[in-house]
């Protein structure tokens, strides 16, 4: 600094006069200084950016609080009501035979009697059915049968139609055309007709050991996840495969390639991400399909097996004293109106908030 | 096109005979003969009518005949009541096909009315309302909604007379079966409404002067009413399981209630034809909207 004061400067150089700046201005910018300059957002993950949105999404918060009050519902009533769902009401040991379709809120004589003199009764809360059993338990048993089923469905649906669809989306070639002319016949399936039809005849064959988990469901339900696992993963396998075949063609992951990125990589890092976002929304797109198709197999008489509760036998018995007990057809029509609702919701809004296609 | 009709033909002709031979021979897993019964029958009867039947041949030759049979339009007989099962379809089939029919033109109809509706006042009160009763039509189960129907209106008000053989009154069936196709409709006809009305083609429309209704009818519309084609195929999937439901609680005398019939009485033989029935029939109306898909969008490449 010294040296070139000493050098006269050249009224036209461009060169700037150092002189006149203090040394401050040589300082490196404080972290104050330098956020001013950002004009990115905070970064976030694809994760966190989707369920950001998604909570603003008010008609899918809703839904997820009332799908969580209902599965609190269902987790925890059984350990309050003191009644069972195949049990027969009954007042200190004898068999309660006035507790008969009673209306929610009241209490067969034998009960009152027993109030009376004392004792406390667990109110029946939707009321009873007409083989004296608690309506309300069997409503909340019905629903973790119903749900049970939908995500058991989903998930059996998921895996098949995951492995089959990107197996065939990352082979391609031949390999891809067999196994996709495979899901073209059996796309082409009628669905329902094929569950009735092999409900009917997995009945007969079918003979599980009494007692087990399996048998108190009932060769019906087995049957319609086999069913599902038969006829319904098509849908989800083609969604997968179309989802590989478009991601695999895309330029970040042709430039992932060209610098050199691993095969696994390049799944882990790009596709599946990417694809992950289409495969939750459509499972839970599947479950109140799967709600569906039990409550419709309930009403032809192929559902579970009595006296194990779902919602669709609940509503479907219901049917019988319509006139005068509209309610036991009420309440259960209404839960499954609840779920299939809010999952339909909850899965147009991650589709909204997930699906990078449709960001505006 | 030519290759391609022919292609789509065939594989309807391939799916029809695998559905054919999934039915004969899941129906043939079923243990026990259709003469077991609680009465037994002496050997030499059991031997007469397993010769008569065909039943004493080996599994694929009697299904070779039983294609034959249908091939000529005879389903053989019912297990149950011993009736001819070609003369109960025939009889059953027109008063489900009216049901259907009629069901399936209301959805459309109405669903893209509706649909077109809520895409032109978007965000306006009537889209919202016409959103919130298709998003809660496609939450209620068919049997839950006829079930309401037929009690609030035929026994509450008495508005509608209950279906009986006189008084074939098909308004509330119609109903009850168009409510969840047509809530799907018109959420599709939505989109592809709004998906329209965005395009270039439109922008340019209205820069030379169209008039709004000439452009919503002639442009739009037309454009939009393309996927809800797509969509008619599947959606005669539905109205055919749903309308075994519907006419089950309505006690129509159709096809569909006859198969609900057939399945709690395990009449095989009628579960057997009806199916091969139905699923025949939804593979041709699935070709068919496929085919006139392909016919109205000259978009879509033919492979």
């Amino acid at each position: 600094m010294k040296e070139n004061d000493n050098f006269k400067k050249n009224p036209l150089s461009m060169q700037l006069d150092l002189s006149k700046f203090s040394q401050e201005s040589f300082a490196p910018a404080t972290d104050d200084e330098k956020r001013q300059q950002d004009v990115m957002s905070e970064s976030t993950t694809f994760f966190k950016d989707g369920m950001r949105k998604l909570f603003k999404n008010p008609l899918a918060v809703a839904s997820i609080i009332m799908l969580g009050i209902i599965l609190l519902v269902i987790i925890f009533a059984p350990l309050v009501v003191p009644y069972r769902y195949e049990e027969i009401l009954s007042v200190n040991g004898v068999r309660d035979k006035g507790a008969k379709n009673l209306a929610p809120f009241t209490y067969s004589e034998l009960e009152q009697e027993f109030i009376d003199n004392g004792g406390t009764r667990f109110p029946h809360i939707f009321g009873t059915d007409e083989q004296c059993r608690d309506y309300f338990i069997r409503v909340v048993y019905g629903t973790r049968i119903s749900l049970f089923i939908g995500f058991f469905a989903s998930i059996i649906v998921l895996i098949i139609g995951m492995l089959y669809g990107s197996i065939s989306g990352y082979l391609g070639g031949k390999v891809d055309l067999i196994m996709m002319r495979i899901v073209d016949i059996i796309y082409s399936l009628p669905d329902m007709l094929m569950i009735i039809l092999l409900s009917v005849v997995l009945n007969e064959v079918l003979k599980f050991k009494s007692g087990s988990f399996l048998a108190k469901l009932g060769t019906n339900m087995v049957s319609l996840f086999i069913v599902f696992g038969l006829l319904y993963w098509v849908g989800m396998a083609r969604l997968i495969r179309g989802q590989i075949l478009s991601i695999k063609e895309n330029e970040y992951v042709l430039a992932a390639r060209s610098i050199g990125a691993k095969p696994r990589r390049i799944i882990r890092k790009h596709i599946l991400p990417n694809c992950l976002s289409v495969i939750i929304i459509s499972t839970a797109l599947q479950i109140p399909s799967a709600i569906f198709t039990e409550s419709f197999l309930s009403f032809v008489g192929i559902g579970v097996k009595a006296p194990m509760p779902s919602l669709g036998s609940l509503a479907n018995a219901a049917r019988a004293g319509l006139q005068s007990y509209p309610y036991k057809l009420v309440f259960p029509a209404i839960v499954i109106c609840i779920i299939v609702l809010s999952l339909n919701l909850i899965g147009d809004g991650m589709r909204d908030a997930f699906d990078p296609k449709l960001k505006r | 096109m030519a290759k391609y009709i022919i292609k789509r033909i065939l594989l309807a002709v391939l799916t029809v005979f695998i559905i054919c031979a999934i039915t004969f021979f899941l129906m043939h897993a079923v243990p026990g003969g259709p003469f077991n019964r609680e009465k037994a029958l002496s050997q030499a009867t059991i031997d007469a009518l397993n010769e008569r039947y065909n039943l004493d041949k080996p599994v694929g030759v009697q299904f070779l005949i039983y294609m034959g049979n249908i091939f000529k339009g005879d389903f053989g007989v019912s297990l149950k009541n011993g009736r001819d099962i070609s003369a109960i379809i025939g009889e059953s089939f027109p008063i489900s096909a009216k049901l259907g029919v009629s069901a399936m033109l209301v959805a459309l109809v109405l669903g893209t009315v509706f649909g077109s509706t809520a895409a032109l006042m978007r965000n306006k009160l009537p889209d919202r309302l016409i959103v919130f009763f298709s998003t809660l039509f496609t939450a209620v189960p068919s049997f839950i909604l006829a079930t309401l129907l037929l009690l609030v209106f035929c026994i509450k008000l008495q508005w509608v007379p209950v279906w009986d053989a006189n008084s074939q009154n098909y308004l509330l069936p119609v109903l009850a079966l168009s409510a969840y196709p047509m809530a799907y409709i018109t959420r599709l006809s939505k989109t592809s409404m709004l998906d329209a009305l965005s395009q270039d083609y439109i922008r340019t429309a209205r820069a030379k002067g169209v008039s709004k209704f000439k452009m919503i009818f002639k442009h739009a519309l037309r454009n939009s009413l393309i996927p809800v084609i797509t969509y008619a195929g599947p959606q005669i999937a539905y109205i055919i399981t749903g309308s075994m439901v519907i006419e089950t609680i309505f006690t129509i005398g159709g096809l569909g209630s006859k198969f609900v019939t057939a399945i709690t009485n395990r009449d095989y033989t009628m579960i057997m034809a009806t199916t091969i029935f139905l699923a025949t029939l939804m593979v041709i109306a699935n070709l068919i909207c496929d085919l006139l898909y392909k016919l109205v969008d000259p978009r879509i490449k033919y492979d």
